[in-house]
């Protein structure tokens, strides 16, 4: 019986979720004093995915099928769930990613287990009740979900849980086949079109985010978010009717109808912090907010706050950024 | 071609969160309750694609008690044909899925649509429960999605990127923005709605896998620390050396 973890790579490296994902699952295993397995989905390298017993993974999986270097649901299933019958898994933990809600939530079908979702912490298991806590309502409270069956499936919020590093500990990397046919592949995806990302940063993964609203005016002016973004390392994002009326895309568009996320840091940027918006980001470590009215609503859920003109201000912060070397 | 659209009553998206004092249910004191606002970009989408092919039906369905009618009857007034009730009070995202692959199963029902997830409990489960129940494809989160006979074109956001998917009717899809605008209901829609059938089934399936124990709220901020613009480098120093974020 071991944990099994589902790793999701990316161009050849683990998605940094997934270095969270395989740490909490190395953590889950000791508290049932067992090892953990990962399986690894995407295109991976050897070498990366022997790194994994940096993350406490003693053993990973992978079936080096061409066609599985997209996500396709119905043979992620297939082979997770084939997987998770070899090394007799009574716990899969997963990223709360696309991906990860999508096969997740097929496979505890399949697999008959008890599914959490937006996992925040590491689970208790006192006297054979097991419970993890979850975030709910967008983000505005938790719930501690008691999963009853004799399978769990957890999927774990992004930026919730400190990877581990223990270096120069690896992985041993084994091949597998789910013997998927064509028929598992039915919904693979014609094209696959990826985005521009400011500086390379993904919005979901990142754990900075300098995000934009109104006030910012107009797409001409984004450049001064982009900066301080650049030189911080952040990823941009954006406040509703700032994608709505298209000066941004959409998947920029953070809060209750967007993405949530939970960055170490998010700087707003002459946005009002309606309840809507801050569903979505109100988990981050560390918020600042810039904006001229003092009566913001945002302020109240600020760590940190400048009341001014971010024209005047962006570019300062940019400037103090470029000076810490 | 036969559409199904699933709806959940959720708190308004301005609603202050608070608990029973017992920590274990919603307070549903004062609140008012709407469709979850995902789940209207897949009715309205639902209604837009029976429109532009000239035929076929769009059902509502709604897992909840009596007092999720309203919301039922809006989604009618929006431009949906018909609606089911069951009859429960939503237990976990399993216990709902089982009963939409009932219905589906029964109903014959070529596409089944409904939002990302819910706003209270944020699951993003039940489609891929549902398309697994049924043997079914399922595409979420989808943003885009046309139809041309039987074959579905859809665009599936992925982190970074977004992926175009095809498949075959029937399949399961959870929608997202920006894949249409939601409609509001009209004078005559809020008309027309009491008139068109709800009808009300009592729910099926197994025991719920998941039960929540209790809720709580995020710890209260401690109060923002204000820097004059004048000094906004001030902040970045701040953010390296008391927050140690940078
Ligand atoms: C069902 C529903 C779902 C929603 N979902 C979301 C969601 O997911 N995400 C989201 O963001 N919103 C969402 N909203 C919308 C939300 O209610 C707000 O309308 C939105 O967040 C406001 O965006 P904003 O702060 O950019 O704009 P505004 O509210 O217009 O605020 C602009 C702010 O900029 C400030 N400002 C203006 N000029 C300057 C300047 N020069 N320097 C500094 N500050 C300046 C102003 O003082 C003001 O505070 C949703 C609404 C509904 C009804």
């Amino acid at each position: 019986m071991s944990v099994l973890v589902v790793v999701e790579c990316d161009g050849g490296e683990v998605k940094k979720s997934s270095l969270e994902v395989a740490s909490y699952g190395s953590q889950v295993a000791q508290l049932l004093g067992t090892t953990a397995t990962a399986i690894a989905v995407g295109e991976a390298t050897e070498a990366n995915l022997a790194q994994l017993g940096e993350q406490g993974i003693t053993k990973v999986l992978y079936d080096a099928e061409p066609r599985l270097k997209d996500f396709v649901n119905g043979a992620y299933t297939k082979l997770i769930a084939a997987a998770a019958q070899q090394e007799d898994s009574k716990v899969i933990v997963l990223a709360n990613s696309n991906i990860g809600a999508a096969v997740g939530s097929r496979l505890s079908v399949r697999l008959q287990a008890s599914l959490a979702t937006n996992v925040v912490e590491l689970p208790k298991n006192d006297g054979g009740q097991f419970t993890v806590k979850r975030g709910a309502f967008s983000g505005k409270a938790f719930a501690d979900v008691v999963l009853s069956g004799d399978r769990k499936i957890l999927a774990v919020k992004k930026n919730s849980i400190e990877a581990l590093h223990e270096a120069g500990k690896t992985a041993q990397v084994e091949s597998f086949s789910a013997q998927l046919t064509d028929a598992d592949f039915a919904d693979a995806p014609k094209q696959v079109v990826m985005q521009e990302q400011t500086g390379g940063v993904l919005l979901p993964e990142a754990d900075k985010v300098v995000s934009g609203g109104r006030g910012m005016k107009g797409p001409e002016n984004w450049n001064l978010i982009e900066d301080l973004a650049k030189a911080l390392g952040a990823a941009t994002a954006c406040s509703k009717p700032v994608s709505d009326v298209d000066w941004r895309p959409h998947h920029e568009h953070v809060g209750q109808t967007g993405i949530t996320v939970s960055p170490n840091l998010y700087i707003a940027c002459g946005i009002s912090g309606a309840i809507q918006h801050l569903a979505g980001v109100n988990s981050s470590k560390v918020i600042v907010v810039i904006n001229k009215d003092p009566e913001a609503p945002f302020f109240k859920a600020a760590d940190y706050g400048i009341v001014g003109d971010v024209f005047d201000v962006l570019p300062k912060l940019t400037q103090a950024v470029k000076e810490l070397g | 071609m036969k559409f199904l659209v699933c709806i959940s009553n959720v708190p308004d998206t301005t609603t202050k969160i608070a608990f029973t004092p017992d920590n274990k249910e919603f307070n549903k004191a004062g609140v008012q309750f709407v469709i979850n606002p995902w789940d209207e970009y897949a009715l309205t989408r639902a209604i837009e694609l029976k429109e532009a092919q000239g035929g076929g039906t769009v059902t509502v369905l709604n897992v909840g008690e009596a007092d999720t009618e309203p919301n039922i009857r809006k989604a009618l007034a929006i431009g949906a044909d018909d609606a089911i009730r069951v009859n429960a009070f939503p237990k976990d995202a399993f216990f709902v899925a089982q009963q939409i692959a009932s219905i589906a199963k029964d109903g014959g029902y070529d596409v089944i649509l409904m939002g990302k997830e819910s706003i209270d409990y944020n699951g993003f489960q039940v489609h891929g429960m549902v398309g697994e129940l049924l043997g079914i494809p399922t595409v979420a989160p989808a943003m885009k999605l046309d139809m041309s006979g039987n074959t579905a074109t859809l665009e599936r956001e992925i982190e970074g990127g977004k992926e175009i998917v095809e498949v075959n009717t029937p399949f399961v899809a959870s929608c997202q923005q920006p894949m249409c605008e939601p409609r509001i209901p009209n004078m005559r829609g809020i008309m027309t709605a009491r008139t068109k059938p709800l009808k009300v089934v009592e729910p099926v399936g197994d025991a719920p896998r998941t039960e929540v124990a209790a809720y709580a709220l995020p710890p209260k901020k401690e109060g923002v620390k204000l820097i004059p613009a004048e000094n906004a480098g001030e902040l970045i120093k701040l953010l390296r050396n008391e927050a140690k974020v940078i």
